[in-house]
C-alpha cells in the first residue's frame, strides 16, 4: 500500500520526467555524435542504433542478446560473485569496524595496519591473489571481497565514532551495562554510517569485480568485456557496460532500501524536515 | 498526635529523607600536571531532600563540571560527595559511579533517537532487568499519559517538538524512581515561550514526585522561579558566592514572575550574578 501511494506521488513530481530528459540527451548524443555527426574520435565507437539492435537480436552478429542464455549466465556468474563477497565483506566488516570503534585498545593495534593495506588498489592485488588462491573462483572473490571489506570496516568504525558521548552517558546513568550500550546504543547508532559504509562497498565491490574478471575468470560481465574487446566484438562491450550499470544500480537501490527499512527512525525524521 | 497524624508525619519524613546531596570542599583541578586549570574551588553546598536547588552562573564557569562529579562522569581532585549520608566520591575514591539513583537530563537532551518515546522511557528499568518489557512499558504508559504525553509513544523523538522531548527525557529519568535530577541546563535551546511552558509542566511534574532536583542554569529569572535554594557560583574557579533560600511558597505559577516578591528577590540577586558574567566575558571563557 504505502509503496503503491510512494509510486503515485513519485509520477506526479517532476523528478521521473527529468530524469527521462536526461537519460534521453545523454543518449541523443551518443547517437549524434557517432552515427549522425560521424565525429572522428568516435569512428571505430559502436553506436547507438547498432548496440540497441544487438543487444534486442534474438539472432546477434556476436552472440550476446537478450535472447541468448549465455548472457544470462554472465549476468548470473557475475551477481553471484558480488553476492558472496559483499556478504562475507559485511559479515566481517561490521563487526570488525565496530570493535575498531568500540575498544581503543584494539584499534591502537590494528588500525595502522589497516590503514596501510586499505590505500592498496585491488589491481595490486592481482598477482597475490592468484597466488595464494589457486581456484580462479575464489581468487576473484577475494578480490572483490577485499576492497568492500574495508570501505565496510572503515565506515562502521567512523560511525561509532560519531556517536554523542551523551547517549552513552545517558545509557549507563539509566544502568546499562556495557554490553547492553553496545547493542543498545553502539549498533544503532552506528548504523547509519554502516549503511553508507555498505553502499559504497556494493560500489567498490563491482569495480574489483569487473577488473578481477577481466584478469582471469571464464564468465561474468567484466569478462565479457574483456574478451569482446580482444575479439573486436564491440558492440558487444557496450553492452556488457550498460548491464554492469543497470545491475550496479539495482544492487545499490537494494542496499539502500534495507537501510531506510531497518533505520525507519531517520526517514521520519528526514521526512519532518520538509525533504 | 493521633496515630493517622503519625503515619501521615512518618510517611513525609520518609519522603523528605530521600535525596540530600552534601558537597563537602570538592576541588577539581583539570590536567593537574600540565595546565592545571582549577575548575571548581573548594565548594561546599547543601542540598536538602525532595529540594529544587538551582546552580546559577555564566557559561563556563564550572557548573557543569560539579554536575558530571555527582553523577561519576568525572574525578574529583580533592573533598567529598554524599548523597543520603553515604560516600560517592572523594578524594581516596575520586570517581562516583554512575547509577540509576542519580539521573542526568542532558543540555542537548539525550533520547536516543532509534528508539520510539515508549522504548527511551521503559529502557532503565529494562536494562536493569528491574521489570519485564511489558511491565516496563505499562508503568511507562501510566506515568506518559500522567504527563501529558499520550498520542506520541509510538512516535521517535525527532518527530515531537523540543519541549516535547524534553518532558519525554524527565519521564525516562522518574521511571527509575531516581533519588535525584540532575538538569544540566535543559531548557536553554527552548524559545522563551516554550521555557514558560517547560517550567510549570517541569513543576507539575515534580508535585507529584518530590524528587531532589539539581539544576544548573545561567538564567537568573529561571532559578528564582522555580527553585526552593539558589546558588550563585563564582566563575572559574566555581565556588557558591551567594546562596539564596526563596521564601516564595510552593506550588508556584507563573503569576509569581510579577509578584514583589520575586523583583526583590532578583534585585537582590541580580548583581552578584552580573558581575560573575562580566568576569567570565574578560576571561572569554568558552562554553562548556
Amino acid at each position: 500500500m504505502m509503496t503503491m501511494h510512494m509510486f503515485a506521488r513519485w509520477l506526479k513530481s517532476p523528478r521521473p520526467y527529468l530524469m527521462l530528459v536526461g537519460f534521453a540527451l545523454f543518449l541523443g548524443f551518443w547517437y549524434l555524435s557517432v552515427e549522425a555527426w560521424k565525429l572522428p574520435r568516435f569512428r571505430e565507437m559502436p553506436g547507438f542504433t547498432s548496440v540497441i539492435k544487438e543487444w534486442l537480436s534474438p539472432d546477434p552478429v556476436y552472440g550476446l542478446s537478450i535472447y541468448t542464455a549465455e548472457y544470462y549466465t554472465h549476468i548470473w556468474v557475475s551477481i553471484w560473485r558480488v553476492a558472496q563477497a559483499f556478504f562475507l565483506a559485511t559479515l566481517l566488516g561490521v563487526p570488525f569496524g565496530l570493535f575498531l570503534g568500540w575498544s581503543s585498545k584494539f584499534r591502537e593495534y590494528v588500525f595502522p595496519v589497516f590503514e596501510t593495506l586499505r590505500p592498496i588498489p585491488i589491481l595490486a592485488w592481482v598477482p597475490l591473489a592468484i597466488v595464494i588462491f589457486i581456484a580462479t573462483e575464489s581468487a576473484v572473490i577475494y578480490l572483490t571481497f577485499l576492497a568492500s571489506f574495508f570501505a565496510t570496516a572503515l565506515n562502521t568504525m567512523l560511525g561509532v565514532q560519531s556517536i554523542d558521548e551523551s547517549y552513552i552517558r545517558a545509557a549507563h546513568c539509566l544502568g546499562a551495562k556495557n554490553r547492553q550500550v553496545f547493542m543498545h546504543i553502539v549498533i544503532p547508532g552506528a548504523l547509519p554510517f554502516i549503511f553508507t559504509g555498505l553502499q559504497i562497498s556494493v560500489g567498490v565491490a563491482w569495480f574489483s569485480l569487473v577488473a578481477a574478471e577481466m584478469v582471469s575468470g571464464q564468465y561474468g560481465l567484466g569478462y565479457v568485456i574483456n574478451t569482446s574487446y580482444m575479439m573486436v566484438r564491440y558492440p558487444t562491450i557496450v553492452i556488457g557496460m550498460i548491464t554492469l550499470g543497470a545491475v550496479g544500480y539495482a544492487t545499490s537501490a537494494m542496499v539502500r532500501i534495507l537501510g531506510d527499512y531497518l533505520m525507519q527512525w531517520r526517514v521520519r525524521e528526514l521526512a519532518l524536515g520538509g525533504n | 498526635m493521633d496515630a493517622a497524624a503519625a503515619q501521615l508525619a512518618g510517611r513525609a519524613a520518609t519522603a523528605v529523607g530521600r535525596g540530600a546531596i552534601r558537597i563537602e570542599d570538592v576541588v577539581k583541578i583539570y590536567d593537574p600536571e600540565g595546565a592545571a586549570v582549577m575548575a571548581v574551588d573548594h565548594c561546599t553546598l547543601d542540598i536538602n531532600a525532595g529540594e529544587i536547588c538551582m546552580i546559577v552562573g555564566p557559561s563556563g564557569c564550572g557548573k557543569t563540571t560539579l554536575l558530571n562529579a555527582v553523577e561519576g562522569f568525572h574525578e574529583i581532585t580533592s573533598g567529598r560527595i554524599l548523597l543520603d549520608g553515604e560516600v560517592l566520591c572523594s578524594t581516596e575514591n575520586p570517581k562516583a559511579a554512575p547509577g540509576s539513583d542519580r539521573i542526568v537530563v542532558f543540555q542537548n537532551g539525550a533520547l536516543f533517537p532509534w528508539k520510539s518515546n515508549l522504548e527511551n522511557i521503559a529502557f532503565g528499568p529494562v536494562m536493569q532487568g528491574k521489570l519485564s518489557r511489558a511491565e516496563a512499558n505499562e508503568k511507562a504508559l501510566n506515568m506518559m499519559a500522567d504527563a501529558g504525553l499520550s498520542g506520541v509513544e509510538h512516535n521517535y523523538p525527532g518527530e515531537v517538538s523540543s519541549g516535547m522531548r524534553r518532558r519525554v527525557e524527565i519521564v525516562r529519568a522518574l521511571m527509575n524512581d531516581p533519588k535525584v535530577l540532575l538538569l544540566d541546563e535543559p531548557y536553554r535551546a527552548l524559545d522563551s515561550l516554550t521555557k514558560s511552558v517547560m517550567h510549570e509542566a517541569l513543576l507539575e511534574i515534580y508535585y507529584k514526585n518530590r524528587v531532589t532536583i539539581f539544576f544548573i542554569t545561567h538564567d537568573l529569572e529561571e532559578a528564582i522561579f522555580l527553585g526552593h535554594k539558589v546558588a550563585i557560583m563564582t566563575t572559574r574557579p566555581c565556588r557558591p558566592k551567594k546562596i539564596l533560600d526563596v521564601d516564595i511558597p510552593h506550588p508556584r505559577d507563573y503569576s509569581v514572575l510579577t509578584s514583589r516578591r520575586f523583583r526583590e528577590l532578583m534585585e537582590e540577586t541580580n548583581e552578584a550574578v552580573h558581575e560573575e558574567a562580566l568576569k567570565a566575558f574578560a576571561a572569554g571563557e568558552k562554553e562548556g
